[in-house]
């Protein structure tokens, strides 16, 4: 038998320099990577809601979505939420630091098959990062899909990261953006309440649409089964699911969710698939 | 395929000489600190002659008869597993200055195991199946898995923990392996599978085997597979596991179970594994993967949550992968009916007993 090599980039994580950070909020920052082998980053090739594993020597790797544009950025794009140890060390880096990236890893969103309909975003809690790059993804091919519906809920209203971003997308054509908070404050021009309410005010083609959803996954749950009611098919929602992920190859067995192994055959799953596993403790 | 041959026992040094003429380094069980452990064989009287095991539910003893057999025992806590998926392994590592130095995974030596079991070649083939998956091979588990040479016993001597006959895996060696043993009273019927096999058959200094020989060893194996008393509930299980999620039993067997994860420890099949790293003072690091398993809170932690937080949630999460989700991911269930999982709980939990209490009633 010929033994494989451990192939850099996917078992073994590939130089990368910090080229650019933006702090979005006091807990999450966007960092702009690009690995050092030019060639190795210009054959980089991934799709909206895949992710890669972030490699920090001496901390530790974590999965992190990757938010830049396919075709249309030259750097991998990563917007970290500090909320552990790994997390915390890389929202830390400065510009021109080293780290490892290997990926990218697993489904990501349909949005090949969702060309010709409307498009959907539901998005609970902070920085949801996988949908960030799946809307960028549709603005910058305007033409090949119909509406455009972005839903984003926070707890807090000061939670609220991109709100220009939101507003500049508010302004495209044929585009809704609806937000919501669960507790609001001075300045707040939108609802207040869960996310799931947003989508009785949402105007899109119900039997033509595919909605990507990510957030906690109650919410998630919540947000399908309503869309389910108002008549949007099960198999057009899609969800992104979170799970512990040590390799993110589909070996090391944390990530799975009964038969599933999220690395691999997700994150990205279809609600009718998922569904009778979705929201059962323990899975 | 060549005719068996015959290697009475008093020979039995020319299988490790054989084997070590053709190159390989040779591996079996010997006892050790009161079990039956894997390591380096230096010559066949290290074999664990004369010795069979007694298990139960919380319970593995040896028992010495001084009877004239090698493999009067069925299984010890390990066998293939920690020699091709390393309890501890290093997977990369990284310079002062963070660039991540390939580390090349440690190919060991041309290696030949004895006294392979039916149901570890069994749990073998669903080990490659998962970390040989076509495209996506673990390179340190295939460069362990190369030069290996499996030469297999067929069991006579099954524990009261053992249940391979019900899971369709042994006591007989089917496929897998290169050299299989009938073993008798007075020597080793020796049979070669596949090429390479054959080869050291025909190295072998074999004689021709005593009249009705072969007749005798299937009898005994046959009788091995009579003789096991635990069955599991008739499969597959995976429909009627994820039916019953909420069956009381779970939580009964969460009252007992102490989520140490022995059972995952010796289970042949078990793969998962946690990754770490181990920073070094002068500004390296090293990339670790180590054994893990469902049963502890890291495995289903994401921050700020335990998706598993109690063994009611944990044992349901082994035994419904186990026996029903690994159909769907590898087309069969995960468990061979080795009974490890039986005889080192210590709190004398027995699957097939619990599968008999969740999904017997078909
Ligand atoms: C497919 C996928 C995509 C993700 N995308 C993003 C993203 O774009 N931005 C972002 O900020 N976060 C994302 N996350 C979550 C992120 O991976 C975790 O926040 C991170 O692993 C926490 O690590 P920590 O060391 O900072 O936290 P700690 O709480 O200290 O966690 C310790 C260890 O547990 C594991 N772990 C903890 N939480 C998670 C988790 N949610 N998922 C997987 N492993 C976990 C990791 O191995 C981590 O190192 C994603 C997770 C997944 C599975
Ligand atoms: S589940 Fe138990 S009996 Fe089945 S293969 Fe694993 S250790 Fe052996
Ligand atoms: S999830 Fe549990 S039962 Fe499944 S392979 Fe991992 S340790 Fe074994
Ligand atoms: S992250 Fe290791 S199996 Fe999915």
């Amino acid at each position: 038998m010929a033994t494989p090599e451990p192939v850099p980039g996917i078992d073994l994580p590939v130089p990368a320099r910090v080229a650019g950070r933006v702090q979005e909020s006091p807990t999450i920052v966007t960092l702009r990577l690009e690995l050092e082998d030019p060639a190795r980053q210009a054959a980089f090739r991934f799709a909206p809601g895949q992710f890669n594993m972030l490699h920090l020597p001496g901390v530790g790797e974590v999965p992190i979505s990757i938010s830049s544009d396919p075709d249309h950025d030259t750097f991998l794009g990563h917007t970290v939420r500090m909320v552990g140890r790994v997390t915390r060390a890389l929202a830390r880096l400065p510009v021109g630091a080293r780290l490892g990236v290997r990926g990218p890893f697993g489904r990501g969103w349909p949005l090949e098959a969702a060309r010709g309909g409307d498009v959907v975003v539901l998005a609970g809690g902070l920085g949801c990062a996988p949908v960030v790059g799946a809307v960028r993804y549709v603005l910058h091919r305007r033409r090949d899909y119909g509406r455009l519906v972005v839903m984003q809920g926070v707890k807090h209203a000061e939670d609220l990261i991109w709100r220009a971003q939101y507003e500049a997308w508010a302004r495209e054509p044929d585009v809704q953006v609806l937000l919501a908070a669960d507790v609001a404050g001075g300045d707040w021009p939108w609802n207040v309440g869960p996310v799931t309410e947003l989508l009785e005010g949402a105007r899109f083609d119900r039997g033509r649409c595919t909605v990507l959803m990510c957030g906690p996954e109650p919410m998630m749950i919540a947000a399908a089964r309503r869309l389910e009611a108002l008549g949007v098919p099960a198999a057009a929602i899609h969800l992104s699911m979170e799970r512990n992920m040590q390799c993110a190859l589909g070996r090391c067995g944390h990530c799975q969710i009964g038969p599933w192994f999220v690395c691999r055959d997700g994150p990205v799953f279809r609600y009718d698939r998922i569904r009778p596993l979705l929201g059962v403790r323990g899975f | 395929m060549p005719e068996p041959g015959w290697l009475p026992l008093q020979r039995a040094d020319a299988l490790l000489a054989t084997l070590r003429e053709a190159g390989y380094r040779v591996v079996g069980p010997q006892v050790a600190d009161g079990i039956i452990r894997y390591g380096p064989l230096g010559e066949a009287a290290a074999l664990p002659w004369g010795v069979r095991v007694e298990a139960d539910a919380g319970r593995w003893r040896l028992r010495r008869t001084g009877e004239g057999r090698a493999f009067a025992w069925a299984n010890g806590p390990q066998a293939l597993k920690p020699l091709l998926f390393a309890p501890e392994e290093t997977l990369w590592r990284t310079d002062a200055d963070g660039r991540p130095a390939p580390q090349a995974p440690e190919a060991p030596p041309p290696t030949a195991v004895i006294g392979v079991r039916a149901c570890d070649l069994a749990a073998l083939a669903l080990l490659d199946a998962h970390f040989l998956r076509p495209g996506r091979e673990d390179p340190w588990y295939a460069a362990r898995r190369s030069g290996l040479l499996l030469v297999a016993v067929h069991c006579t001597h099954p524990a009261a923990t053992c249940f391979c006959a019900s899971t369709g895996d042994g006591p007989e060696a089917r496929e897998g392996h290169d050299l299989a043993l009938w073993e008798l009273e007075e020597g080793w019927l020796v049979e070669a599978a596949g090429a390479a096999g054959e080869r050291l058959l025909a190295a072998l200094p074999l004689e021709a085997p005593p009249a009705g020989a072969a007749e005798r060893a299937r009898t005994e194996v046959a009788a091995a597979a009579a003789a096991q008393t635990r069955r599991l509930p008739e499969g597959p299980l995976q429909a009627r596991l994820f039916e019953r999620l909420d069956h009381p039993r779970w939580a009964q067997v969460g009252e007992r179970c102490l989520a140490c994860g022995s059972c995952t420890a010796v289970c042949p099949t078990c793969f998962c594994h946690a990754a770490e790293e181990r920073p070094g003072l002068d500004g390296s690091s090293a990339r670790v993967r180590r054994w893990s398993s469902c049963f502890t809170e890291g495995h289903s932690y994401i921050h700020g949550i335990v998706l598993r937080p109690d063994a009611r949630s944990r044992y349901r999460q082994w035994l419904t992968h186990k026996l029903g989700a690994w159909h769907a991911q590898y087309g069969r269930s995960g468990c061979v009916g080795c009974g490890r999982c039986i005889a080192w709980c210590p709190a004398a939990i027995d699957l097939v007993e619990e599968m008999e209490a969740i999904v017997g009633d078909a």
